[in-house]
């Protein structure tokens, strides 16, 4: 069973997952940033593939995708390092970025290779659902790759029941209209929109992202989702802070304990 | 052959709407309504009376006698440039002022490069009295400071936009990131043929008025409403598009798209997006774009600011791919002569971008007698800091030849 299905069948609430940007901060950070993230109770990782215009980004991704992209990172470069990733690595990873460097290094040659080095999921925001159910889906299936999709406060009803449809591990609940980037915390209207979601039943469980920054908005978020996602908190941190295993646990420590 | 938008939003391979879920909900609301507005007798009416009587169209076709005499053709000048705000631009931002009004949208954001598309923004929304936000690449901002000043005297905000190059793609970026954060009410002006379904569609239509003028002036001047030849400049794509609308279908009508070779393509410092370019996704649509072989967006260069920008729309990667028009390339260079020979030859500075269109003109073979039109899209005004520059180059020339003469005779006496 792909690792992403299993996590959500034993764990149904304060699902804590992370993104971070490989070659962020340094070129080579990204198993050892991986394995601390494991090591201090993350449930879940979606490494980030840096691309030189992230459209769904705020400044602090923004700056992470440049530094990455300057210290030379590529997705072949980043699959080479991950190929021995299960060896010490259990949780489930998924990689996340944009469509276009994952359509020139070929989709289905990169399906192949993640599941492979043992990749569970992918999240290519700017890759519409239309699109993956005509062209990718049966690739996606080839190599057991589970696609996740986004949801925002713009999504209609219907929609998002069709997103339901092509859904396997979870669902990304975007938590407002806006670009990545942290927040101090939720106003009724996110909360509203969170309990509409909630209420809707979907059958495959959903993941707070956007936002989500410290011990209270995760809290926010849990008591909706499944979990949450935190991006540009993170980032941030390693940034300031760097990727030691000791700057990560830190840092864990502030949102679990 | 069919040269149009299919239902899908997909010209041949090129197209689509490949855009985060954030923005799914305006987009497809502008994808429901634009042909249904844009074909209802009140839109229709409205765009017709402010094109006439606010941008002061019909624009003229004028035949340059000179240029003519010079290429051995029959020349014609489409005078974008007499348009309100000096450029093809406003025929776009009018229609899609128009067109946020009939969605119900309070609010207007825009790109853009050389200001162009900028100021024609700025200038609809003091109009319609409505608040307007103008990205624009720090660069730019610096080298188009005229246009900045208008765009604020018209009330406009205009944000610096200092990620990336800081040039058209990535105030581009930043008006899609800001769209993703105010979704309601907020409508985006997007500047040419780019972006995501159904935009490209929709600024081609609005711009077709260009070519649509084209047939029957033509008519009346040469006695049919085809020329052999039409020559338009390429950075995004529109004042191209405009120019080729109403022939796309008729194939004896040759198409000729001109696109910005910075210092030349050799150097790498070119923004020739179908020389240098790969098909990939760029701002929203599948098309040509120069990138890495990772899939990186490279950064163009251009003396132009309109044409500094490293993809083409869905429409010209077709009309490449399929081989309906004919690409060139002219270098800063190149392009720089070619403004000051029309201006010299027929008193009218061009617009840098336009300049590119008018640089072809020595590369291109001619059939003797040919009509030939190219698309003047604007006015230099914005220019004149490259055109001093290059005014001073000219007279330091002269000045150096000057002293060799006078060196020269003194030593043969
Ligand atoms: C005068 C002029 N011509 C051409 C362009 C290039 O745009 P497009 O290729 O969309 O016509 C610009 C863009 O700023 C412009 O100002």
């Amino acid at each position: 069973m792909n690792r992403i299905t299993e996590l959500f069948n034993k764990k149904k609430r304060n699902v804590l997952s992370f993104y971070f940007t490989a070659g962020h901060p340094e070129p080579d950070s990204t198993l050892s940033i991986l394995k601390s993230l494991e090591k201090n109770g993350a449930d879940m990782v979606e490494i980030g593939m840096p691309f030189s215009d992230p459209l769904a980004d705020g400044p602090v991704i923004q700056q992470s995708s440049q530094i990455a992209l300057k210290n030379g990172m590529t997705i072949k470069k980043l699959l080479a390092a991950l190929e021995s990733v299960r060896e010490e690595v259990t949780i489930p990873l998924l990689c996340m970025g944009y469509f276009n460097t994952v359509l020139q290094f070929g989709m289905e040659n990169f399906c192949k290779t993640i599941s492979q080095i043992g990749i569970d999921g992918v999240i290519l925001p700017d890759l519409p659902l239309e699109v993956y159910s005509e062209k990718y889906q049966a690739i996606f299936e080839r190599y057991g790759i589970i696609p996740v999709f986004l949801i925002t406060p713009g999504t209609s009803d219907e929609r998002i029941r069709q997103t339901e449809k092509y859904s396997k591990g979870f669902i990304y609940m975007v938590s407002s209209a806006s670009v990545t980037g942290a927040k101090k915390g939720f106003g009724n209207e996110q909360l509203a929109y969170f309990k509409r979601i909630k209420e809707m039943n979907l059958s495959v469980p959903v993941m707070a992202g956007f936002g989500i920054s410290d011990k209270f908005t995760f809290n926010q978020v849990s008591d909706y989702a499944a979990g949450g996602i935190i991006g540009s908190a993170f980032v941030s941190h390693l940034q300031k802070e760097g990727a030691s295993e000791n700057s990560i646990g830190e840092f864990i420590k502030r949102i679990v304990k | 052959m069919d040269y149009f938008v299919n239902k899908k939003g997909y010209y041949g391979k090129f197209g689509g709407a490949y855009i985060p879920e954030m923005l799914y909900p305006n987009v497809k609301e502008l994808e429901e309504n634009y042909l249904k507005i844009m074909e209802s007798e009140a839109f229709k009416n409205e765009f017709a009376s402010l094109l006439k009587n606010y941008v002061g169209r019909p624009s003229p076709l004028y035949y340059s006698e000179r240029l003519s005499g010079k290429y051995g053709v029959k020349l014609y000048l489409k005078r974008e440039d007499l348009n309100h705000t000096g450029s093809h631009k406003i025929n776009n931002t009018i229609g899609q002022i128009l067109m946020a009004r009939f969605l119900g949208k309070k609010r207007i954001i825009a790109e853009t490069g050389a200001g162009q598309h900028g100021v024609a923004t700025a200038t609809v929304c003091a109009r319609e009295g409505v608040e307007c936000v103008v990205f624009m690449g720090a660069t730019d901002v610096a080298r188009q400071k005229p246009n900045v000043e208008k765009m604020e005297m018209l009330g406009a905000t205009v944000i610096p936009v200092e990620s990336g190059n800081k040039t058209l793609k990535d105030a581009t970026n930043d008006a899609i990131r800001h769209w993703i954060s105010h979704p309601d009410e907020t409508h985006y002006i997007i500047g040419s043929v780019v972006g995501p379904h159904p935009y490209p569609d929709m600024v081609a239509r609005f711009q077709s008025v260009i070519s649509k003028e084209m047939r029957s002036q033509l008519n009346k001047q040469t006695g049919s409403p085809l020329p052999d030849k039409i020559i338009a400049c390429v950075g995004g794509g529109s004042n191209a598009a405009g120019a080729f609308y109403h022939y796309l279908n008729e194939n004896k009508v040759e198409l000729i798209a001109v696109e910005a070779d910075g210092l030349g393509l050799e150097t790498g410092h070119t923004a020739a997006t179908t020389a240098a370019g790969t098909p990939g996704i760029i701002h929203g649509s599948m098309t040509l774009l120069m990138q890495t072989g990772d899939g990186q967006i490279i950064e163009p260069y251009s003396i132009s600011a309109g044409l500094d920008y490293p993809g083409i729309g869905p429409l010209h990667a077709h009309l490449f791919d399929v081989n309906r028009a004919g690409f060139y390339r002219a270098t800063d260079q190149e392009a720089l002569d070619a403004a000051f020979e029309l201006t010299r030859l027929e008193g009218i500075i061009p617009a840098l971008e336009s300049a590119h269109a008018l640089a072809a003109l020595p590369k291109i073979k001619f059939g003797k007698g040919e009509v030939v039109v190219v698309n003047i899209s604007g006015r230099g005004d914005k220019d004149m800091e490259a055109y001093r520059k290059h005014l001073l180059a000219e007279k330091r020339m002269k000045f150096k030849k000057e002293r060799f003469k006078y060196l020269f005779w003194k030593f043969i006496k």
